[in-house]
């Protein structure tokens, strides 16, 4: 199993002690309040990718072949969503993220959170991870 | 007779819903109203009994649901105090019946130079469409702003209705503030100007009584969905001389009264304005949803929503670090609010998890919540089924929520 399928594995091992959807979304706040995010000055209109509801700001460095997210939401249950998305697909190759699904939402119950009509950012924001892989492929590994 | 909100409860059948296991919640009634079981049934009925397409069809059925139509056209009327049935025009909502008087007033009414008023209040279907218009013609629009409590600055409304402006555009209740405002005056005030007026009506129809001729309203529109009855039907009042006057807006079958290819002579009110099948069952269903109500009585509905609004202000000003958005004096059946440094999208996303429905982010008023310099806010709405018990489940899951959320 790759790193980003084990990475994926675990935290799908972690949300399962819980057995209520109490104590998901306090874990979930949990991983929102632990995420650094990003300093008020990197957010930014050329990161922003604007929900309807709430806002993330994604940024991502290219080094050494791999690739580095760092990410932030104006709420905290997407920020939650968007630390473990961040946890999945940073450090890993271009090659990789391209190729992996973020099935781990759903195996973890919160895949209401993917649906267009939520509107917290969460889609744009898996799609913009994709962008950044092809585009960092594209200019560094051509 | 004594309002009676459990027999009422008895007749919506959605509000006996589990939702994650738990009761139903239902606090988001501005965004659209449960359906009672008349209404369903009158649906029903139509489909399985009555369909034929309306209007010219010689046979039985067609006949039946011509009556019906018109029937409840009349209701409408009745409901609204209208002068003349062929006054109320069936439209898709109140989005329509705005779009189409900003472009057919507008093709006569508006010029380079011209002015278009509207508040910051407005929802975007009030804002919207007169910013086409104006775009289309030259015309400006015009903004009357609002206090800190979100009640409309009648001095500065009085000063900007001068002889420039065309039409004042307004709403008789704020979806996002809850402010009732003082239209009739505002009516008076425009009209002293020779100026006509529209009023959304789509937040106040189900919750306050309207009389059209004492409001004196040129214009008046509002949504089936919002008073009970089902979506894809709304109404445009207008003023028999201003339909006569305005030309027709979208061209078909219905609104025609003779066709060759040189030239179309158009049918008469209200068909003018309603080109293809319209949504006549809906009509009818609309029809039976203002009877329904009309039994019950809109004043006892009115109490009954102004106690729970009074009930749950009271209750929700014990939480700290909350700020009720929209404070006006007078005020009907929402209530927004933020809380300090907690995103609205959180509390209405775990509120959810409890079997609440409220509704969370800019309501579709952004220059609104420009204004108030927020993002969003978290809106419950009321309608004649809630109680107060209901109130104090949410205030409870509330607090748990905002705890969690800390």
């Amino acid at each position: 199993m790759s790193n980003i399928e084990e990475k994926q594995k675990t935290i799908v091992d972690e949300f399962s002690i819980f057995d209520d959807w109490m104590d998901r979304y306090a874990h979930l706040i949990e991983q929102g309040k632990d995420l650094e995010g990003l300093k008020e000055e990197n957010r930014t209109d050329n990161n922003i990718i604007n929900g309807c509801q709430s806002k993330v700001w994604l940024s991502a460095e290219y080094k050494d072949g791999k690739i580095y997210f760092t990410a932030d939401s104006d709420a905290i249950l997407t920020k939650g969503l968007v630390a473990l998305v961040i946890r999945v697909f940073t450090g890993e190759t271009p090659e990789e993220i391209l190729k992996t699904e973020p099935w781990f939402i759903k195996e973890i119950g919160l895949q209401e959170n993917l649906s267009p009509t939520r509107s917290n950012g969460l889609t744009s924001m898996l799609k913009q991870i994709k962008f950044y892989a092809m585009a960092f492929k594209a200019k560094y590994e051509a | 007779m004594t309002y009676n909100v459990a027999e009422i409860r008895n007749q919506f059948p959605i509000l006996t819903q589990k939702v994650y296991k738990k009761p139903l919640i239902y606090l988001d009634n501005a965004a659209t109203t449960q359906k009672p079981d008349v209404v369903i049934q009158s649906l029903e009925t139509y489909y399985s009994k009555y369909n034929a397409n309306i209007h010219r069809g010689v046979h039985f059925l067609s006949s039946h649901c011509t009556d019906a139509t018109e029937s409840a056209r009349k209701t409408v009327q009745k409901f609204i105090n209208a002068a003349h049935p062929h006054e109320i025009i069936f439209t898709r909502g109140t989005t329509e019946a705005i779009n189409l008087v900003a472009k057919t007033f507008g093709q006569i009414e508006l010029k380079k130079g011209d002015k278009v008023l509207v508040t910051r209040m407005e929802h975007h279907s009030n804002i919207v469409p007169w910013q086409m218009a104006c775009e289309q013609y030259g015309a400006e629009l015009c903004v009357v702003e609002i206090d800190k409590q979100g009640t409309i600055d009648l001095n500065s409304y009085e000063k900007a209705l001068n002889e420039n402006v065309k039409i004042a555009a307004f709403t008789h209740i704020s979806n996002t503030l809850g402010t009732i405002n003082d239209v009739k005056k505002m009516v008076e005030m425009a009209h002293s100007q020779d100026i006509p007026v529209l009023i959304d009506g789509a937040q106040a129809i189900q919750h306050t009584h309207v009389d059209v001729q004492d409001l004196d309203a040129d214009f008046y529109v509002f949504s089936g969905h919002k008073v009970y009855a089902p979506t894809g039907i709304g109404v445009l009042y207008g003023k028999e001389k201003w339909l006569e006057k305005l030309p027709p807006w979208e061209g078909g079958g219905e609104m025609i009264d003779r066709v060759s290819f040189e030239k179309t002579t158009y049918n008469t009110l209200p068909f003018k304005f309603e080109a293809g099948t319209p949504n006549y069952i809906g009509a009818i269903a609309l029809g039976v949803a203002l009877d329904y109500i009309q039994n019950i009585g809109i004043d006892s509905i009115k109490a009954h929503e102004e106690e729970l609004l009074r009930y749950a202000t009271e209750r929700i000003s014990e939480i700290n670090d909350l700020e009720i958005i929209g404070t006006a004096e007078h005020k009907s059946s929402v209530l927004s609010f933020i809380v300090k440094n907690i995103h609205p999208y959180d509390i209405g996303v775990l509120l959810d998890k409890t079997g609440i429905a409220v509704r969370t982010g800019n309501h579709c008023t952004q220059p609104l919540h420009d204004w108030y310099n927020i993002s969003g806010t978290v809106r419950a709405s009321f309608a004649m089924y809630n109680t107060k018990s209901e109130i104090d489940y949410f205030i409870e899951k509330l607090d748990f929520v905002l705890n969690m959320l800390q």
